[in-house]
């Protein structure tokens, strides 16, 4: 188990290996290095560039981070439900066609397993749909949505 | 012994998927070529006494190779120097790795040796997720990269590549969930297992609607035409690379390229079969041509997903960014949502 996680890192050790062999040691002596005042500025289509970019930027895409954390945590929990899922039901299958005695909450797994996880789910869902009626989902707003906006 | 096979395995493999990044670039151009109707690299070839050792234009990817690593490395004065750096690595490292878990091939018996070689570099517990979990880390180059520039143009493809590849992140997840609800396993060679005794048993044929949409956050993940936003050459110049040069830029080439080769192995493995080609090849056989046999028929099967990738990058126009976003968010999730929901209810019934 531990031995397959060390292969993941032999995985990073090579690629690392590969990367800084060839970025920074071939590469570096094979490569002209001619500085000039005029290569390292910044380009902007060949004129001047203006100001720094480090600049405020659009909320939209603050937004959308907002909703993939939440939602990325959604499907992170959603990954042993579905592997536990069949294995569940299957196990219940089997028990029944042994006829061994099962209790009310074995009977009822595959309705217990599902019903719990489209509650989780739906819960997520109500703050999409909310996002959604907002229009933070809609890349551009009309010019008519924001003067509805301005009115309200 | 046992530990030094596995450990060869892995640098094997490593190394192996670093050359099929060239001969991908080589394929590339060729087909693309062919769909245009010109005739594509033709010129480079290697011949070594007046025997041809590599028909005329094989040699191209070595030529591009050689010709970046003489290009010089400059770094704007304004860049943040450090994360300038560190973007082309994380471009290429993570990205490789995200193969590590893929089964490639079944358990390969040497007898005479006594040998029993798994061909799957890690059998990670829940392998599907080391690779999920690898493949999007490689955002941060590209939000890095686009950073670290402190160039106008860098900015926008790092910002809309950020935010591309987070909104189908979440299509691919839910789209994986429900070929893992039907699988009822997170481990990758037992689900290539389920699938190796009938072409009905594939995935792509129980799941179509997960597979759809699961190919098509895959364009978007790896930013391909028709979801190449973040690099938009004809709008942002280059995007999230245009503040590159030399082998740094060519890193972000390779890491791209990486990223399609491992997302076809994720494809190829949940999808259509793994390594098992029904009928033809017995799982679990302990011929010595099995091994060989069962990873000539995944690397056929992913050459076929990468040329799917390559034909429709030359085939389709790129799409604008606020389709893009309502195709990701309005579309594809409350789809994958359904997918999920009606999986879980007919296996429950």
């Amino acid at each position: 188990m531990y031995l397959d996680f060390t292969n993941v890192l032999v995985f990073f050790i090579v690629g690392l290996v590969f990367v800084i062999l060839n970025v920074s040691v071939l590469s570096r002596i094979l490569r002209p290095s001619i500085p000039h005042e005029e290569k390292e500025t910044t380009y902007e289509c060949g004129e001047p560039a203006i100001g720094s970019s480090w600049i405020r930027f659009d909320i939209r895409f603050y937004t959308v981070a907002l909703i993939f954390l939440i939602f990325d945590v959604e499907v992170a929990f959603l990954y042993p439900w579905a592997g536990v899922f069949k294995r569940s039901l299957d196990e219940i299958k089997e028990a029944k066609a042994m006829g061994l005695e099962l209790t009310a909450t074995q009977a009822s797994i595959g309705s217990f397993l599902f019903f719990e996880m489209l509650i989780f789910v739906l819960i997520l869902v109500v703050g999409f749909v909310y996002v959604w009626a907002k229009g933070d989902l809609q890349w551009i707003k009309t010019m008519t949505g924001q003067e509805d906006q301005q009115k309200n | 012994m046992g530990i030094l096979i596995t450990l060869l395995v892995a640098v094997a493999v490593a190394v192996a998927l670093l050359q099929v990044v060239p001969l991908l670039v080589y394929g590339e151009r060729k087909i693309s070529a062919w769909i245009q109707d010109r005739d594509g690299p033709n010129r480079v070839h290697l011949t070594i006494k007046g025997v041809p050792i590599m028909p005329k234009g094989l040699m191209q990817p070595l030529a591009d190779a050689i010709k970046l690593m003489f290009k010089e490395d400059m770094v704007p004065t304004k860049a943040d120097r450090f994360l300038f750096m560190l973007a082309p690595v994380i471009a290429v490292v993570p990205n490789a790795a995200a193969f590590c878990v893929i089964p490639f091939g079944d358990n390969w018996v040497i007898a005479s040796m006594g040998l029993d070689v798994n061909l799957q570099v890690s059998n990670a517990n829940a392998g599907i997720l080391v690779t999920l979990a690898l493949s999007s880390l490689a955002v941060y180059a590209l939000a890095f990269g686009g950073w670290a520039a402190n160039s106008k143009f860098p900015l926008m493809g790092g910002l809309r590549a950020t935010a591309q590849i987070i909104s189908y992140e979440i299509a691919l997840g839910l789209a994986l969930i429900s070929v893992l609800l039907t699988a009822g396993t997170l481990d990758l060679q037992e689900i290539v297992h389920q699938q190796a005794h009938n072409f009905t048993d594939w995935n792509m044929f129980k799941q179509p609607l997960a597979f759809f949409i699961l190919l098509v956050a895959a364009f978007a993940e790896n930013n391909r035409l028709p979801f190449d936003l973040p690099e938009a050459e004809s709008e942002l110049v280059g995007g999230y690379h245009t503040e590159y040069s030399g082998l740094k830029f060519s890193m972000f080439f390779m890491g791209e390229y990486l990223a399609m080769v491992s997302m076809s192995g994720v494809i190829v493995t949940l999808f259509m079969g793994g390594w098992s080609l029904p009928g033809i090849i017995d799982p679990g056989s302990l011929s010595f041509f099995h091994g060989p046999a069962t990873v000539l028929c995944f690397v056929v099967k992913m050459a076929a997903v990468l040329f799917f990738y390559i034909w429709v990058r030359w085939t389709l126009p790129r799409f604008r960014y606020d389709q893009l976003m309502n195709i990701g968010w309005k579309k594809l999730i409350p789809l994958a949502l359904l997918n999920i929901g009606v999986t879980a209810l007919v296996l429950a019934s």
